[in-house]
């Protein structure tokens, strides 16, 4: 009796700990939160903390008011859409093959690719055969150069091992060709990690930065992370437009908490639809890490 | 008549496997065309670029590492590639602990909803890109506006300028790198801990173990090759930069602790078009790399764990 007491408290002090653990993590969140929210006047005098002061969406409507900006997300969401379809695709494409055993050549291939992994040209070289292919600026070079990650082939690789031969080997005697049993068996069977890995390819891209950083200079193409650098730092034209006296003085501060909450809602909101995917996703990844 | 046996053989396997090779097209263009390809630039490092030339047509340098000599004597390459060192370092001390204390805690966990919701939400960060971590960061450690400093000055403390004082300015960008991953990188250890043989706990339960031996004893040593195996790579990345996290965070007046090797190469060789010196920078920090991944992976193996291949 006395040690199933003991046992409780000990469950009630881990439960406070991890409940720090989620105050830090959400604190700095909810903050952003309730300044994008909250009116110039109150941010001026430091009233906010954690709870939006005199609500308002002035910020947001700012925000949304800056063309370059709009445009950016747009863009930004159909880059995501066309990034992930393709890199699923080259990764179904690159996986796939290597479940047949006696296939020549797997193990070169095999090796071609996991090599990459590890030891990589560099930035320059990088940079200067964009030049090359004459893709600096074209907005392909936001889509093309990293659409297949070995990371998340080895993922998708690791768990179709994991699906019992016999079911291709029934499958083909029955005359099923290999696309057919991919089609057939493989795909429907690997959903769930298929789901994980659009989501580490569309949030890869969703807050893909560098590559823009280096490849891209016309501010049409710009992504949403390169934009919100501009904000974040004072290099945007909602601040040239409200220094120039267009906009009402809503604080800055507003503006680039209204910025960072764009940039960050579209994952928060497909985030706890695939959370229960990726956890196993990343196991299996690390299986063969 | 063997050999038009064998032929047979060869035809009737081409007929079979020869929609696996098509497919195996697309993925070995691109490892080929964006991985190897520019490789053959490296050669750059060993070169003398001219704009007008191009990569190939560019004379080598004389003498060959005319470039490592220049960088190695420049004072801007020393700062950042000990910053990168003292950062991935000061991340490794307090980065590789603190998951694995978070993932103990998560597994004693009683209550198993309250558990899954504190997982929902400690993975939520990783998310997040480093771009909007530093727009969360400078907002919240502003020295007037932010709230961190506000609620600072409410017990007569401050105001601290987290991100533009040399000390602070690597502990912010060390905690926040915490924030970003402690909660993530547990996953690799629950998935050990699930698989540690339920039986030894009922027998310590028996034995009338406390939690806290059950942890050291059944626990700890269950999880033990899972962290072995992640040090040891972790150490091998020690001289690996990220691009994102330096760049968003650095400022003017921490540039002496805040700029790395990618941040360096970036500047010096992009924006200032010294495409040999930052070749040469780039393919000395992956040669480096490589030989402590080599020796790492060694390393593994000698403590009898699988390594990484």
């Amino acid at each position: 009796m006395v040690k199933s007491n003991k046992r409780k408290i000990e469950d009630i002090i881990i439960a406070v700990i991890c409940f720090f653990f989620i105050l830090i993590c959400l604190l700095p969140m909810v903050n952003i939160l309730a300044r994008s929210l909250s009116s110039a006047q109150a941010m001026i005098n430091n009233r906010v903390s954690f709870w939006p002061v005199d609500f308002t969406w002035e910020s947001y409507f700012y925000v949304l008011k800056d063309s370059a900006f709009v445009r950016s997300l747009w863009w930004t969401a159909l880059l995501t859409l066309i990034c992930t379809i393709i890199s699923l695709t080259i990764t179904i494409l690159a996986s796939y093959p290597l479940i047949y055993d006696n296939l020549k050549g797997r193990k070169f291939y095999n090796g071609m690719m996991l090599l990459t992994m590890y030891f990589s040209a560099g930035t320059i070289p990088n940079y200067l055969l964009m030049k090359q292919l004459n893709l600096i600026d074209n907005p392909l070079v936001l889509i093309i150069p990293n659409c297949l990650s070995i990371f998340n082939m080895i993922i998708l690789r690791s768990f179709l091992y994991t699906v019992p031969d016999s079911l291709r080997e029934s499958a083909q005697v029955e005359g099923a060709g290999p696309i057919n049993v991919l089609i057939r068996i493989y795909l429907p069977l690997s959903k769930p990690v298929l789901a994980t890995l659009a989501l580490f390819y569309a949030v890869g891209r969703w807050n893909g930065f560098s590559d823009a950083l280096m490849y891209v200079s016309n501010p049409k193409y710009a992504p949403i992370q390169l934009k919100l650098y501009q904000v974040i730092n004072n290099r945007s034209s909602i601040e040239t437009a409200q220094q120039e006296g267009f906009a009402a003085p809503v604080a800055s501060e507003g503006l680039k908490s209204a910025a960072v909450m764009f940039a960050t809602v579209p994952i928060l909101l497909i985030y706890p639809w695939l959370q229960r995917y990726f956890i196993a996703g990343v196991t299996l990844g690390a299986i063969k890490e | 008549m063997k050999q038009k046996r064998s032929g047979r053989k060869a035809y009737l396997y081409i007929k079979r496997t020869w929609t696996l090779y098509l497919m195996l097209v697309l993925p070995v263009a691109f490892a080929l065309i964006f991985r190897y390809l520019p490789m053959t630039n490296i050669s750059m490092a060993f070169k003398d670029y001219n704009m007008f030339k191009g990569v190939w047509a560019s004379p080598w340098s004389d003498p060959i590492f005319k470039w490592f000599q220049k960088a190695f004597q420049t004072k801007d390459f020393w700062f950042a590639l000990r910053n990168t060192l003292m950062l991935n370092g000061l991340d490794l001390l307090f980065g590789f602990p603190l998951p694995i204390i978070l993932a103990l805690l998560l597994n004693e966990l009683a209550f198993k909803r309250y558990k899954k919701f504190t997982q929902t939400i400690v993975y939520l960060p990783h998310f997040l890109s480093w771009i909007i971590i530093s727009g969360i960061a400078k907002q919240l450690l502003a020295p007037r506006t932010g709230v961190v400093n506000i609620l600072l000055g409410r017990i007569d403390v401050g105001p601290i300028n987290f991100l533009t004082e040399h000390g602070l300015y690597v502990a912010t960008y060390i905690a926040l790198g915490l924030w970003k991953e402690m909660g993530w990188n547990t996953i690799i250890y629950l998935a050990a801990i699930t698989g540690i043989n339920p039986e030894l706990y009922e027998a310590a339960e028996v034995d009338g173990a406390s939690r806290f031996r059950k942890i050291w004893h059944i626990t700890l040593p269950g999880i033990r090759s899972t962290i072995i195996v992640l040090l040891i790579m972790n150490m091998g990345r020690i001289l690996g930069s990220e691009f994102d996290r330096p760049y968003a965070m650095a400022n003017d007046l921490v540039m002496k602790v805040a700029d790395v090797l990618s941040t360096y190469v970036y500047r010096v060789g992009i924006r200032g078009m010294q495409f040999s010196l930052t070749s040469a920078i780039g393919l000395f920090q992956s040669v480096v790399c490589v030989l402590f991944l080599f020796a790492a992976n060694s390393l593994a193996k000698r403590f009898g764990e699988r390594g990484i291949w």
